[in-house]
């Protein structure tokens, strides 16, 4: 189906054609500081010499791609090359989700093949509806980001520490989004590996650190960085490296609301406007109409509401996740405690976060997979999050060719998961609660109304944006609903610590 | 997982290949004066829209037959007429008389390959799940996978939704006969057939077996009483449907006429493109169309058929059950398309069809012959740029099966039904037909590959232009006979194991 769609493409199809001319024409030290296109390189250097590297087999494919000037070039050579580089470098996700499926726990009873719990993980990763949208349609190559994650998470379940600090470095200087989980790998890594031994309790023995350990960690981490940024430090150029990795001039929410708590907060801001100009309690020429959802990505004021700013949702992000992470420190439940919080760390950097691309809810869907086919209520919170996070990516691709698409695509993997899930778990019970399978039914009315339903409507003209808005609010609901739910599972546990 | 989650997910996947396939090129895009089938079907939406019915098939000022005149039965003029509604609706553009001419924007686009996709819906694959679930041996597993490579097909797939036509309606409803067939409803059965005949001609290719299948029924149940009375109901059925479909044109003896004029154009020669039947690969020693008259060779394509096509009549008269049914299905299929008169390439679809069928008998030869059939087409597929889909769905179509049918694992004699071999080579030392016929199937699953590669890679001498075209016609006839003479010896091999004692 990737291949059946080679002559399409979306704008992250020139950002990326325009990085390979980049690293490929330009020497070293212009990288950063080119700007012909819009589409400047954002991401960290090790992404950049990725490309680098890719740029010398593209060349036998077409070498007019490599051209900087050739802006929206996309010869059918070209559009081949680069899916090609996709399904390639998918070859690490494949590879990652064999580990994660190697580390399953296997319940006791003998079942058939296609009912072992690590196959249903292998086709829940592999056919993950969100990422089979986002890099083979939409075009990224986060297959091969998402396989150096799962890699790293199953290096860590199979106790293989420094393996597993190794990749995630490795992963940190390919994509800087993977910031949010950092802090999940730090106290996990800090209180399991530096600390050899626990008490009896399971609090932190202090006598029993490691400086060896913490040094073979350090080094390690500090050897891949300085393998990527040495370059630009060398040079004196990474002030410049940094203000392009993290542009905070963008707004609070992008042009689609990621479906975090800041839409719901929005939504508020909005209402509570049309409701003073109602009750004419506030002057309307004084406001700032529609800025918010007017499309473009600029700085946003609320009208009602305290505006908000980077720090605020940067300490909000923070305070959301330093409940989990003492959690783990006090009481470190082996590697799947980790995983746990770093599910936590995803979730709450998505729900807080300052210019969060819906995209980001994969970095939690993807390893909630791997505990959602070893515990029931695991999977009930990846059901629930699973169909609202790839429900709310419905919205990047909007064109009628390929609505038929991603609606079978969406329906292949949610009655999948639902009754692979569903028959692994029978024996303790149902999956979900029936206010949660009402809610979920409501995703099917908002998927009606927002593509078949509001087309036709003569409100079309008016508000252009009120699908993608009824889509962001519903889903952030489900996304923030999932947190909770977590995060009421991570607490919980700690009354009874498990085995790792 | 019960089987209605499978059924639904296998549907749903068969769903994204096709639309997925869609998404590309179509025939004679972009290639004015004539375009392709494409612009064929449009032009049919408009004539039928604009002009009345009278002047559909004729020649006259509005309709110009040079240029994609109707030569189909009125089924396919209605379901023009049809879509011509809808696209009415959406843009009067598209149909709008002589100015609509060439008419290609992406919207268009999306709009025929919805029609296409719709009618497969709604005709072609509910009688593939009705029949891999109700009409297949084994597991439920089994009937899933039967059911997921039935659909996978690529030919079909890339003909429909890539070259552009509409022979997921016509094998649709031939399928609902052979469905209602086998679960018994005779009627039913010759309904839904003559539907398909009167929507395509070329089904007169299955024809015969249907004529031979229902006669030997009646037969059997003693043609003084019961066997009358169905033949009765049969044929009252068939004289029914053919009415109503054709009663726009009964009126006018001349209408008749010029119909069937249309759509038997018997002033054409033997064969025109590079087709992988007889006629085409003999050619090549021996030049038919210079050394007879075109009555001659008229007669010698129509005794040759009629020759290769009788064997399996025949068994089926005297011994109507579905098994026999469906073999003499795709024999008679095969011997009119290797034999007769003016065959496209792509009428081995009709052939493909009743293979699909035996997917769950005889696996590994029936995905050996579905992949000839996909190769055969390979240079019309370069012509129309689907290369890459072409590719994608062959291979997809070639692990999964051999994957999921087993076709590999279960290549004992007994089932690849070669007792009958070993009875006509006994002269022959005793070999391992199976071992062999593995070893053939990798061999020429590598040699289609190879000629399929080298027909893209490599540019074919100045002096032989066609080269690669008659390869692959020449590889493919081959398999074509190989599997023509396999099916016939199975049918007369004497009856298949017990599972397959399903007497209707």
């Amino acid at each position: 189906m990737e291949t059946c769609h080679t002559h399409g493409r979306s704008t992250d199809f020139e950002v990326h054609r325009n990085w390979l001319a980049i690293t490929h024409s330009l020497p070293v030290s212009r990288w950063y500081y080119e700007n012909t296109s819009e589409w400047t390189l954002d991401y960290p250097p090790l992404f950049a010499w990725f490309e680098f590297g890719l740029s010398h087999v593209a060349q036998h494919f077409d070498r007019s791609m490599l051209v900087v000037e050739n802006l929206n070039y996309a010869s059918p050579s070209t559009v081949l090359f680069q899916r090609l580089s996709v399904i390639f470098t998918d070859v690490v996700f494949i590879y990652a989700t064999r580990e994660c499926c190697r580390c399953v726990q296997e319940q006791k009873r003998s079942r058939d093949n296609l009912h072992r719990p690590s196959f249903i993980l292998a086709v829940l990763l592999l056919w993950n509806f969100g990422l089979l949208i986002v890099d083979h349609i939409h075009f990224q190559y986060n297959g091969f980001l998402f396989g150096f994650l799962l890699l790293s998470v199953a290096k860590h379940l199979q106790s293989q520490h420094l393996k597993g600090a190794l990749l995630f470095s490795i992963l940190l200087n390919l994509k800087h989004i993977y910031l949010y989980v950092a802090p999940a790998y730090g106290i996990y890594l800090l209180r399991s590996h530096c600390f050899a031994q626990n008490n009896k309790d399971g609090s932190v023995r202090w006598r029993s650190f490691s400086p060896l350990r913490l040094l073979a960690l350090g080094s390690i981490v500090a050897s891949v960085f300085a393998l990527s940024f040495g370059p630009f430090i060398a040079m004196g150029q990474l002030p410049q490296v940094l203000s392009r990795l993290f542009p905070f001039k963008r707004g609070l929410c992008h042009a689609y609301w990621a479906p975090n708590i800041w839409a719901l907060y929005n939504l508020l801001d909005k209402g509570l406007v049309m409701l003073g100009v109602r009750l004419r309690l506030l002057e309307e020429a004084g406001l700032h109409r529609a800025t918010m959802t007017g499309g473009l990505v600029q700085e946003m004021q609320h009208s009602v509401l305290p505006s908000i700013s980077p720090t605020v949702t940067l300490v909000c992000t923070l305070l959301s996740i330093l409940p989990a992470m003492t959690s783990i420190w006090r009481c470190p439940r082996g590697a799947r405690g980790f995983l746990r919080c770093l599910l936590l760390c995803a979730l709450g950097s998505f729900v807080f976060g300052w210019h969060v691309h819906e995209k980001a809810i994969l970095i939690a869907i993807l390893p909630l997979s791997i505990l959602a086919v070893e515990s029931r209520e695991d999977a009930g919170i990846f059901l629930v999050l699973a169909t609202t996070g790839h429900y709310s990516l419905f919205p990047l691709l909007f064109t009628c060719a390929e609505l038929p698409i991603k609606v079978t695509l969406m329906l292949i993997f949610t009655i999948y998961s639902f009754t692979a899930l569903r028959k692994l778990h029978s024996a303790q019970g149902p999956l979900l609660h029936p206010l949660e399978v009402v809610y979920l039914l409501g995703l099917v009315a908002v998927a009606i109304a927002c593509e078949v339903v509001f087309p036709l409507s003569p409100w079309q003209q008016q508000l252009p944006f009120l699908p993608l808005l009824a889509t962001s609010v519903y889903c952030s609901v489900g996304v923030c609903y999932s947190f909770l739910r977590l995060y009421v599972s991570l607490l919980r546990q700690r009354e009874k610590p498990k085995q790792p | 997982m019960q089987t209605w989650n499978l059924v639904s997910i296998s549907v749903l996947l068969g769903v994204v290949v096709r639309w997925g396939v869609s998404l590309n090129p179509y025939s004679g895009a972009g290639k004015p004066p004539m375009f392709g089938d494409y612009e064929a079907q449009r032009h049919w939406q408009e004539v039928t829209y604009n002009l009345p019915l009278q002047e559909w098939y004729f020649n006259t000022t509005d309709n110009n037959l040079n240029y994609w005149g109707l030569d189909y039965p009125p089924l396919t003029a209605y379901h023009s007429w049809i879509c011509a509604y809808i696209a009415k609706i959406l843009n009067p553009e598209w149909v709008e008389l002589h100015k609509s001419r060439g008419y290609e924007s992406s919207a268009h686009k999306l709009f025929m390959r919805a029609t296409v996709l719709v009618a497969d819906l709604l005709i072609y694959i509910p009688a593939v799940v009705l029949y891999c679930l109700y009409l297949t041996e084994g597991s439920s597993k089994r009937k899933v996978s039967t059911l997921f490579c039935f659909l996978l097909y690529p030919g079909l797939i890339l003909i429909d939704y890539g070259h552009f036509q509409y022979n997921g309606v016509s094998l649709g409803f031939a399928l609902w006969g052979v469905v209602a067939l086998g679960l018994g409803w005779d009627t039913l059965g010759s309904l839904a057939f003559c539907l398909a005949l009167n929507y395509k001609q070329m089904e007169l290719y299955h024809a015969l077996p249907f004529f031979c299948y229902l006669l030997g029924k009646c037969i059997k149940l003693g043609l003084t009483g019961r066997g009358l009375f169905l033949l009765v109901r049969i044929a009252v059925t068939v004289l029914m449907t053919f009415a109503l479909c054709w009663l726009p044109f009964l009126s006018d003896p001349n209408q008749t006429l010029q119909v069937v004029r249309r759509i038997f154009p018997v002033a054409r020669g033997l064969f025109e493109d590079k087709v992988a039947n007889i006629w085409c690969s003999l050619n090549i020693l021996i030049r038919f169309r210079s050394i007879l008259s075109s009555d001659s060779q008229l007669y010698l394509s129509f005794g040759c058929t009629l020759l290769a096509v009788l064997p399996s009549s025949i068994k089926l008269l005297t011994k109507p059950n579905f098994w026999q049914f469906k073999l003499a299905l795709a024999n008679s299929s095969l011997a009119f398309f290797l034999f007769s008169y003016q065959v496209h390439e792509k009428s081995i679809l009709l052939a493909a069809l009743p293979a699909c069928l035996l997917l769950s008998d005889l696996p590994l030869m029936v995905i050996w012959f579905l992949l000839a059939s996909t190769f055969s087409m390979l240079p019309l597929f370069l012509k129309d740029g689907l290369l890459v889909p072409y590719a994608v769905t062959s291979l997809a179509f070639l692990f999964f099966s051999i994957y999921l049918m087993s076709a590999l694992v279960h290549c004992s004699e007994e089932d690849l039904r070669l007792s009958a071999y070993h009875k006509l080579f006994s002269c022959l030392p005793k070999l391992d037909l199976a071992y062999i016929l593995r070893w053939k199937f990798y061999i020429s699953v590598a040699a289609m590959a190879g000629l399929s590669i080298m027909s893209v890679v490599l540019a074919p001498p100045p002096h032989l232009p066609d080269l690669f075209t008659v390869l692959v016609s020449t590889a493919a006839f081959l398999h074509f006979l190989g599997t023509f003479i396999y099916f016939n010896i199975v049918q007369f091999s004497g009856p298949p194991s017990k599972s397959h004692k399903k007497n209707h």
